[in-house]
């Protein structure tokens, strides 16, 4: 339903009306939940925050004093600039890859009706749908056999695995939304296949590719399991220097630790601010436009 | 078609392309072998592999030991003890929360973003942050003293508390946000259609939005329990992990990469997928005693 | 059972933020009358519809029902039928169940609710298909079941929003037929939205016409058919052929305008006077093609055939397009001369109606 229209037609828009609809109870648990659900993310988000710009901090509400100091530590400390530097060439790899790979798959779902095809799809659904943890296990052993874990390009891979999928299943129902006539016509006014793809789908698909690539590379950075059941040493991406960092907490200083986490915290919402502009919230959790 | 092969190669390329199968499909190609060979391959693998056991004692010696030693056996019960209630607390939460929100409001889209953090921080942050702000001298403790609700600091980290706390912040907007758009799905006319028919705010609920709701309900219970029951991070840093939240994933992960038997770990692992398959089974068994169809007015 | 006397709307307004989707709209219902709200998608007929319904709160005005306030209460306490246009059937219950949906409400016994749901299954001949749900049906199917849901509970009110627009051709005038031999069977006081003027016209006692929120025109089908208030309402009604020319000479009657060198008399519905420019309303049906001297001459630019007539444009000697019906062969190049009876031209004022 187009936006203009909406007020005189019949029925979803109204406020009043939805109002009346609804049930009055509900509003008042809806508010308290999500009251009590944010008071506590902020608290979640802010301990550390607070912490990493503290300089002694036991009982009090606050800490004593504010410094930046930490955060110079903890890039010495973590060597942040390598991490940061992996992480980097980890996430493009693997969104580049993802995108070569999965696009041109998806295409041929969108277009296609062909035998054992819902075996295809359920191929690419099952990385998705199982937790990284139960099939990193097995993954990350293979790959130590071939003696890739520990590297890179093991890291690459391994993420490749659910990243594939990813942007197969979210670039299926936006190529099936392009009209195949749009590629006939072209067709019919004279071009080749290599021109189709060029000068027609191209610019079409341009918007869900880049939206699916944001979303790849926000789930790269933010993939644990995967990382850090095959990254050596010298491969760590940040969420698991971070996670390292945290289970030797005692060794290190808390405050460093929380300054890591904040670093961490602001690049992932960077990205989450990019990825905001391309895509609807929802699509970044769950795996298709509408998953309905 | 002046194509070399020939009449019937060309016959032949016509009925396979009746049944949709022409060059096209060639695309398909390395995502499918790449899967194949990096999740197919490697599961058979591991599935292979449990039932080598280092030690030897037979193809299933892995699995007598994970079930006979009490320590890895409670695993399964832990790990569900601890995904079960979150997934169930977090679809029952989400229900009225996106019953409230479906329709459209000021600041929709920043309620959404805001939900959409805890998800791409991630468990680890969340575990980080939940350390502090839920331990014995954290912010929470804090408030709940200085307003009495109690006089002594509750222990919230290094336990199961901790865990099912990240799993719910975890987990919430995630099960919300896929509630919201089952919830969406469903027509407005045919809440109306019950309201005129003499259906009260209750009855509509029950009779009507509930019934066509709860398949999808069925599928984000699945889909939260599958990433509570995977929780790994928030288990080693805000629980127990040798005691009350010593979950599967932290034995498989241990029995893998730090006492080095991969059998073992991958038997573990299997157990792990299919304790999970039972669940999720289980749910959509449920499941198909409702109406699934489209939920739209026109049946 | 409950049969009304009279359902009285008074200044019924809506606003959706600064725009007024349904402005000031009066209108006294008789009991078992057959009520159609005319206008084109935007109108308002369907605010005014769900306001009635009560999904929709009023901005202001009231709604009396045999002289009781109803507009404070919720859909499900005004006891009125309702059939959504895209019916709203609940896909998860069977043919009976969704019928019976209402009654099981209004907590009517299991053994009189069953008879009743019978009843109106047999009513609208689905006796066969009560055990299925509402996807296995067809369209016009779906569409009974939807009428019967609405009538089964004998409302005080049934309100139809647009029901036959999800419906091929064939299936419309068919449900038509069969809307209003119900009507007739049940005694029903209905109100029916549509925009479609044939639909209208054939089914309803009364018409009432808006446009942008506004009633332009209250009538019988007769009224509003050959005597439409305004501009907007004739060129509603089938007056294609909108002609702007100036007036030569008015009287309260009459009014005669001038094409090129020649002469249009028609009626003056919009008191105009010499001098002004004024607009004349002509169906394409009331033109005849003539021999005789006197009509207005004009090219023939294109002919469609339309099975026992022609539809035919062509163009005055001012330049404006005229359409008519004829039975005669013509052929685009052809000069004709078009006659049309003084009580079929209506000469309403130029400008906003």
């Amino acid at each position: 339903m187009a936006l203009d229209t909406a007020p005189t037609k019949t029925s979803p828009a109204g406020p009043g009306e939805r109002r009346r609809l609804v049930a009055r109870p509900a509003t008042w648990i809806a508010w308290g939940v999500f009251a009590f659900f944010f008071v506590n993310l902020a608290g979640v988000i802010g301990v550390p925050l607070v912490d990493s710009f503290g300089e002694r901090w036991f009982t009090t509400w606050l800490p004593e004093g504010f410094t930046t100091h930490w955060y110079g530590d903890a890039w010495e400390e973590f060597e942040l600039g390598q991490v940061f530097s992996v992480t980097l060439v980890v996430s493009v790899l693997v969104v580049g890859l993802s995108v070569l790979i999965g696009v041109p798959a998806a295409y041929a779902l969108a277009r296609r009706e062909f035998p054992f095809k819902r075996l295809v799809m359920l191929l690419f659904l099952l990385p998705i749908l199982v937790p990284p943890i139960t099939y990193g296990i097995p993954l990350a052993t293979v790959l130590y056999k071939f003696q890739l874990a520990g590297s890179t390009s093991g890291v690459v891979l391994a993420n490749l695995v659910p990243s594939v999928p990813f942007v197969v299943l979210t670039m299926t129902p936006f190529i099936e939304q392009i009209d195949p006539k749009i590629e006939a016509a072209a067709r019919m006014c004279g071009a080749r296949t290599h021109a189709v793809f060029l000068r027609i789908l191209g610019p079409l698909l341009l918007p869900g590719i880049l939206a699916a690539s944001v979303l790849v590379l926000v789930r790269t950075v933010g993939m644990f399991e995967l990382t850090f059941l095959t990254a050596g040493p010298d491969s760590q991406t940040l969420v698991v220097a971070l996670y390292y960092a945290a289970f030797s907490a005692g060794i290190r200083t808390q405050q460093s630790i929380d300054a890591m986490a904040v670093l961490y915290t602001l690049s992932m919402l960077v990205l989450l601010v990019i990825a905001m502009r391309f895509v609807n919230p929802a699509q970044l959790v769950t795996r298709s436009r509408e998953d309905t | 078609m002046t194509a070399g092969g020939g009449r019937k190669d060309v016959a032949l390329r016509h009925r396979l392309a009746e049944r949709g199968i022409d060059r096209t499909l060639w695309l398909l190609l390395p995502g499918v072998a790449f899967l194949v060979v990096l999740f197919c391959y490697p599961f058979a693998y591991g599935l292979g592999l449990s039932f080598q056991p280092k030690e030897g004692g037979g193809p299933f010696a892995n699995y007598r030991t994970f079930f006979s030693d009490p320590y890895l056996r409670e695993t399964v019960w832990i790990t569900l003890r601890l995904a079960v209630p979150a997934a169930l607390i977090n679809v029952l939460a989400s229900v009225p929360v996106a019953f409230r929100t479906r329709g459209r409001f000021r600041g929709r889209r920043t309620v959404t973003t805001l939900l959409v953090i805890p998800v791409t921080l991630g468990t680890v942050l969340t575990a980080e942050g939940l350390l502090g702000y839920l331990g014995p001298a954290g912010w929470f403790n804090k408030a709940l003293l200085e307003i009495g609700l109690i006089d002594q600091p509750l222990e919230l980290v290094h336990n199961y508390w901790g865990v099912l706390a990240s799993l719910l912040i975890t987990g919430f907007p995630f099960a919300y946000l896929l509630t919201l758009s089952y919830l969406t799905g469903i027509d407005p006319s045919l809440e109306q259609a019950a309201a005129t028919l003499g259906a009260g705010w209750w009855q509509r609920f029950r009779t009507i939005t509930l019934p066509l709701l709860t398949p999808g309900l069925a599928i984000t219970f699945c889909l939260t329990f599958v990433l509570a029951y995977s929780v790994f991070p928030s288990a080693q840093l805000v629980g127990d992990p040798r005691g009350s939240t010593h979950v599967i994933s932290i034995e498989a992960y241990d029995a893998a990469f730090k006492q080095f038997d991969y059998s073992l770990g991958s038997a573990i692992a299997m157990i792990m997928a299919l304790v999970m398959l039972a669940v999720v089974a289980l749910v959509l068994v449920w499941r198909s005693t409702f109406y699934r169809g489209a939920t739209g007015g026109k049946g | 059972m409950a049969r009304i006397d009279s359902l009285a709307l008074d200044g019924v307004t809506r606003r959706f933020g600064a725009h007024a989707a349904l402005s000031d709209l009066n209108l006294e219902i008789a009991g078992g009358e057959f009520i159609a709200l005319l206008g084109p998608s935007g109108c308002g007929k369907s605010t005014a519809l769900n306001c009635l319904a009560g999904l929709l709160p009023l901005t202001s005005g009231s709604i009396r029902l045999d002289g009781h306030r109803i507009d404070h209460l919720p859909p499900e306490r005004r006891g009125f039928g309702m059939v959504f246009q895209n019916y709203a059937l609940f896909p998860h219950l069977t043919v009976r169940a969704n019928i019976g949906f209402g009654l099981k409400m209004a907590g009517v016994p299991k053994a009189d609710a069953a008879t009743r749901v019978e009843r109106a299954l047999d009513l609208v001949h689905l006796t066969d298909q009560a055990r299925k749900r509402p996807g296995q049906l067809s369209g016009g199917q779906q569409q009974r079941v939807a009428i019967a849901r609405a009538v089964v509970l004998e409302p005080r009110l049934v309100l139809m929003d647009e029901p036959l627009s999800n419906l091929d051709a064939k299936l419309r005038l068919e449900m038509r037929t069969e809307i209003r031999r119900l009507h007739q069977s049940l005694g029903l006081t209905t109100v029916y939205v549509t925009h479609d003027q044939e639909e209208a016209l054939s089914l309803a006692d009364r018409l009432v016409l808006l446009k942008d929120g506004r009633v332009q025109q209250t009538g019988t089908g007769e009224d509003v058919y050959l005597h439409p208030a305004n501009r907007y309402v004739a060129s509603f009604m089938g007056y294609r052929n909108m002609l702007t020319l100036p007036v030569l000479d008015a009287d309260r009657e009459q009014a005669v305008l001038a094409v090129g060198g020649e002469r249009l008399t028609g009626r003056n519905r919009g008191s105009v006077g010499a001098g002004q420019r004024a607009t004349a309303a002509l169906r394409p049906e009331d033109i005849t093609v003539t021999t005789a001297p006197g009509g207005l001459r004009a090219a023939v630019e294109v002919v469609e055939y339309h099975g026992r007539e022609m539809v035919v444009q062509g163009r005055l000697k001012d330049g404006q397009e005229v359409h008519f019906t004829t039975p005669e062969r013509l052929a685009p190049g052809d000069d004709v001369r078009l006659t049309a009876p003084e009580h079929r031209v209506l000469v309403f004022a130029e400008g906003p109606s």
